[in-house]
């Protein structure tokens, strides 16, 4: 893999393919049983036990602002290393890990609602369809963003 | 050190490198045995200076800066070996007696070590001794050994070597000590040693006739044990593998809760006593490695001792320090939480509380004044007291700058109480010093203290008398890794209170359930004998939906809970049991949700959230500023001044009525079934926690006509003496009071305190430790 390559581990939202790069990402699991906390901004779909490491889950589709799963449709976790441990991004389905080229790579366009584009770094475009890159850090800073404070922080 | 001086030298590096690593491990093992040696000579010296005569403190400080010399001079520390080696003349004339300890050379001592805690700073951050001035202290040692000149009197490396080494372990001076032998036949046989004589010293003593060959093979085998105990009890461990340690324990114990969750639905034995034992074994590791952890207290307060000499000095005043229970032990963690906060706590006693000599002569106390420090367990706390005898707190002067710093309204003043007025000196920006010193008394100092202790889940209370001192009472934790906690669900979900904030439980059924709470407008209160408590409901705090006590519940279970001393109740749907929890933080997520304290994983593998009960309450707003409580405390103040109010537990056994313990003898109550009820000799026992315990049954005890026996199973008040539990059946448990009481009569019976009048009822009161021991007597319990 040359310097202008670069590995993400990708996942769909909404039938939208987003990609983290692979060396943040900790591992992938299937749904687990989660720990609802009251009061927590509604992003946070609740905590879940990772063998014996308690990790929070944030919802995807929540943070990006689009609307919930259906009744049934169990969420994925996508373990991602941050600053601050381990958090769970809960995403629809799981897709490959690609590998991208970085003249494929594109700015967000401007016309992405605004806490979109605050999550997303840009787009590779590849052959059949766009990656959005997620800014993993950002997703699951909940204190910056705008409009993502939730009901009970008192 | 060794730095590489010529190109040639490459080749060679390898091995200097190696050489350099090995003077690190030197310096690092220098730098902990000399810290330690630096503390006890703080001590000894403040000791010292008590006790100028000691022989036996002269010599232990003496050895200490005997071996900071020779060790530092050794790793080629040439500035401690210098300032030590001055220190080592000093003290050694000081030891032949020919100078006696003054405060002139109390001061040099103390600068020379003070120079030597900066030298192991420099040493411990740079590796380097680097660049202090010795001059000043070098200059003073000098002048006081210039003063007192004598010719030859330069001390005697090899001497002070064989005397300073091996110290007490020698045996001649361990038959002198217990005074087995005069110190004049020992000099004798000594001189027969030296004379060529090569037979041990004691055999020699025993042909001298001088003592008897058993004295002699008592102190053979106390020399042996002395030098077995330096060498071979101890090894130093890493604290973080220790925490390493700690925390696998913790999901050993998670793993352990998980697998007996599965024992209910097996029926194959072999499984069951393989996780019996696994059972057994998890807790007493986990017991083991908590106590690898805990360091007596005395750690920390050997330090004060110093603080309070130099304090008086600087102040003018005289002050002893005098304490009681250091060997209390507390997880490490927590001995350097509360490091900061005593320390400054001690600095304010001197500071504000205890007078000038002058000052309390005229008050006619004595001119010294005294510090207390005491640390005791207590119902799974550790409880420390500082106390002095000072002048206490002025509460007016409190109340007045309470009101002029706008904290309370005059009427919120006016209305307090005497302990929450003396608790307002640790809100943030309160000092009532009248100057400022570089002490204390700039108003930032008792609100971080109770911070602080808060922070890892203590609380700190302060009484005072004006005019007659202050106590300042705070009670920790054991331990933050592990703690008992009782789990509740309400909303479908479980939560965990951590055992430290619980005061009761309470359960409303049938019409108390309808009619029990009460509203006060929007707040809800339930009379708990005779007071208003203060109810919040966990749903409604949490904005979770169900019905936790509300409309037609069939019953209302209450948790009572104690925050910032204030109680209040919380309304939960189920309450479920205890358990152990393994505290784990939350992500930097949920961090702005002051209701939480961490989560926790349950037997099931779900997580469950700890609820932080300060949190809780301050959100709620029954804790803190609400001073709706003010005129219940007045009362309980009045009644305090009266004589001490005790929680009492009530219950009945036979025909006998009414019987109390005070609840502090009481360390659970619990339910048996009588099958499990098995025989140890004559005596009857349960298994219990993992042990065996014995059972009393009360009735017996008490030689009264046992009822009929009971449908159900056995209600059994748990005491706990030492780390033994002993299970006294009774018939049924009654109540919990809370109230003052007067023991009026003696009663005929032993086993009883004597009779008081609870709740309207003539009720004896049941004397636990004496039933307990004489029932071990007759060897009716193991």
């Amino acid at each position: 893999m040359s310097a202008t390559q670069q590995q993400f581990c990708t996942f769909y939202i909404q039938g939208l393919l987003f990609g983290v790069e692979v060396e943040t990402v900790q591992e992938v699991i299937r749904h687990l049983d989660m720990t609802g906390v009251p009061l927590a901004p509604d992003v946070v779909a609740g905590l879940i036990n990772l063998r014996g490491q308690i990790v929070t889950a944030i919802d995807l589709r929540r943070r990006l602002g689009v609307k919930d799963r259906g009744e049934g449709e169990l969420p994925m976790n996508v373990v991602v290393r941050t600053g601050d441990g381990a958090v769970s991004l809960l995403v629809d389905e799981i897709g490959d890990v690609v590998e991208v080229e970085q003249k494929d790579f594109e700015e967000t366009p401007n016309t992405l609602a605004s806490t979109s584009r605050e999550l997303i770094r840009g787009v590779y475009k590849l052959n059949n369809e766009l990656l959005l890159v997620l800014n993993t850090q950002r997703s699951v800073n909940l204190s910056t963003s705008a409009g993502e404070s939730g009901p009970g922080a008192n | 050190m060794f730095r590489v001086r010529h190109a040639t030298a490459e080749a060679r590096r390898p091995l200097q490198l190696g050489v350099m690593i090995m003077m690190d491990e030197f310096i690092q093992e220098f730098l902990v045995e000399g810290g330690e040696l630096l503390d006890q000579l703080d001590r000894d010296f403040v000791e010292f200076e008590k006790n100028p005569n000691s022989k036996e403190l002269v010599a232990r400080i003496f050895r200490a800066v005997h071996t900071l010399k020779g060790t530092g001079g050794t790793i080629g520390l040439e500035k401690i070996e210098a300032i030590n080696h001055a220190g080592e003349s000093v003290l050694s004339r000081v030891r032949e007696g020919e100078l006696s300890l003054n405060a002139e050379i109390t001061s040099a001592l103390l600068r020379m070590i003070d120079l030597n805690r900066q030298l192991f700073a420099s040493l411990e951050s740079t590796g380097q001794e680097g660049e202090h001035d010795l001059s000043a202290v070098l200059q003073s040692l000098n002048a006081i050994l210039a003063g007192n000149e004598k010719p030859g009197a330069v001390p005697d490396a090899g001497k002070a070597k064989s005397t300073a080494a091996d110290g007490p372990s020698l045996l001649g001076e361990i038959l002198v000590q217990g005074g087995a032998v005069a110190e004049t036949a020992v000099a004798e046989a000594l001189t027969q040693q030296q004379g060529g004589d090569v037979r041990p010293i004691g055999e020699i003593l025993v042909q001298n006739g001088a003592v008897p060959q058993t004295t002699v093979q008592d102190a053979l085998q106390e020399q042996r044990d002395s030098r077995e105990d330096a060498a071979n009890s101890n090894i130093r461990v890493d604290v973080n593998l220790l925490d390493k340690v700690m925390n696998l324990v913790g999901e050993l114990v998670l793993a352990r809760n998980q697998v007996l969750q599965f024992t209910s639905n097996q029926k194959d034995p072999a499984f069951l006593s393989t996780a019996q034992r696994l059972n057994l074994i998890t807790t007493e590791l986990q017991e083991g490695v908590m106590k690898t952890r805990m360091q007596p207290i005395g750690i920390i307060w050997n330090k004060l001792p110093r603080i309070v000499r130099d304090l008086s000095n600087s102040t003018g005043k005289s002050v002893r320090i005098e304490m009681a229970g250091t060997q209390t032990e507390l997880d490490k963690t927590i001995i350097e939480a509360i490091k900061d906060p005593l320390t400054h706590i001690v600095r304010n006693s001197l500071d504000h509380g205890i007078e000038t000599p002058a000052e309390r002569l005229a008050a006619g106390k004595p001119a010294q004044g005294l510090l207390f420090l005491r640390a005791f367990h207590e119902g799974g706390q550790v409880n420390i007291e500082i106390s002095d005898d000072g002048a206490g707190l002025d509460l007016d002067a409190i109340r007045t700058k309470a009101v002029e710093r706008g904290i309370v309204s005059p009427s919120q003043a006016a209305k307090m109480s005497d302990r929450e007025a003396a608790n307002l000196i640790f809100l943030a920006g309160f000092s009532t010093a009248r100057k400022v010193t570089n002490i204390s008394g700039r108003g930032v100092g008792m609100d971080v203290v109770k911070t602080n202790i808060e922070k890892i889940g203590g609380t700190v209370d302060i009484t005072s008398v004006h005019g007659h001192g202050t106590t300042l009472k705070i009670k920790i934790p054991l331990t933050l890794a592990i703690i008992p906690a009782l789990i509740v669900t309400t909303g479908c979900e479980r939560f965990a209170i951590p055992q430290v904030s619980l005061v009761e439980l309470v359960r409303l059924e049938g019409k108390a359930a309808d009619s029990g709470i009460e509203m006060i407008q929007e707040a809800a209160v339930y009379r708990l004998r005779g007071s208003l408590l203060p109810i919040i409901y966990l749903n409604r705090e949490l904005k979770l939906g169900g019905s936790a006590g509300e409309g037609a519940a069939e019953a209302i279970n209450i948790v009572v809970l104690q925050a910032d001393g204030q109680q209040f109740g919380l309304v939960v749907d189920e309450i479920n049991d205890t358990e152990e929890i393994v505290v784990k933080p939350l992500g930097k997520q949920l961090k702005g949700i002051s209701c939480f304290a961490g989560a926790t994983i349950m037997g099931d593998g779900k997580v469950a959230l700890i609820l932080d009960i300060l949190g809780l309450a301050q959100g709620a707003a029954v804790a803190g500023d609400s001073h709706e409580h003010a005129a219940g405390n007045g009362r309980d103040a009045s009644e305090e001044a009266a004589g001490q109010r005790e929680s009492w537990l009530l219950f009945r056994v036979g025909d006998r009525g009414k019987l109390a313990v005070p609840l502090s003898q009481v360390s659970r109550l619990e339910e048996f079934d009588p099958k499990t009820v098995e025989m140890s000799g004559n005596c009857q026992v349960v298994q219990y926690r993992g042990g065996i315990m014995p059972l009393v049954r009360v009735a017996d005890a008490l030689k009264l006509t046992a009822q009929a026996a009971r449908e159900g199973p056995m209600q059994v008040v748990v005491h706990s003496d030492g780390g033994h539990s002993v299970g006294l059946v009774v018939d049924e448990i009654l109540d919990i009071v809370d109230q003052h009481v007067s023991i009026t009569s003696k009663a005929g019976n032993l086993h009883l305190l004597g009779s008081a009048v609870i709740q309207q009822h003539v009720t004896d009161l049941l004397n636990v430790p004496e039933l307990v021991m004489s029932m071990a007597g007759e060897g009716r319990i193991a």
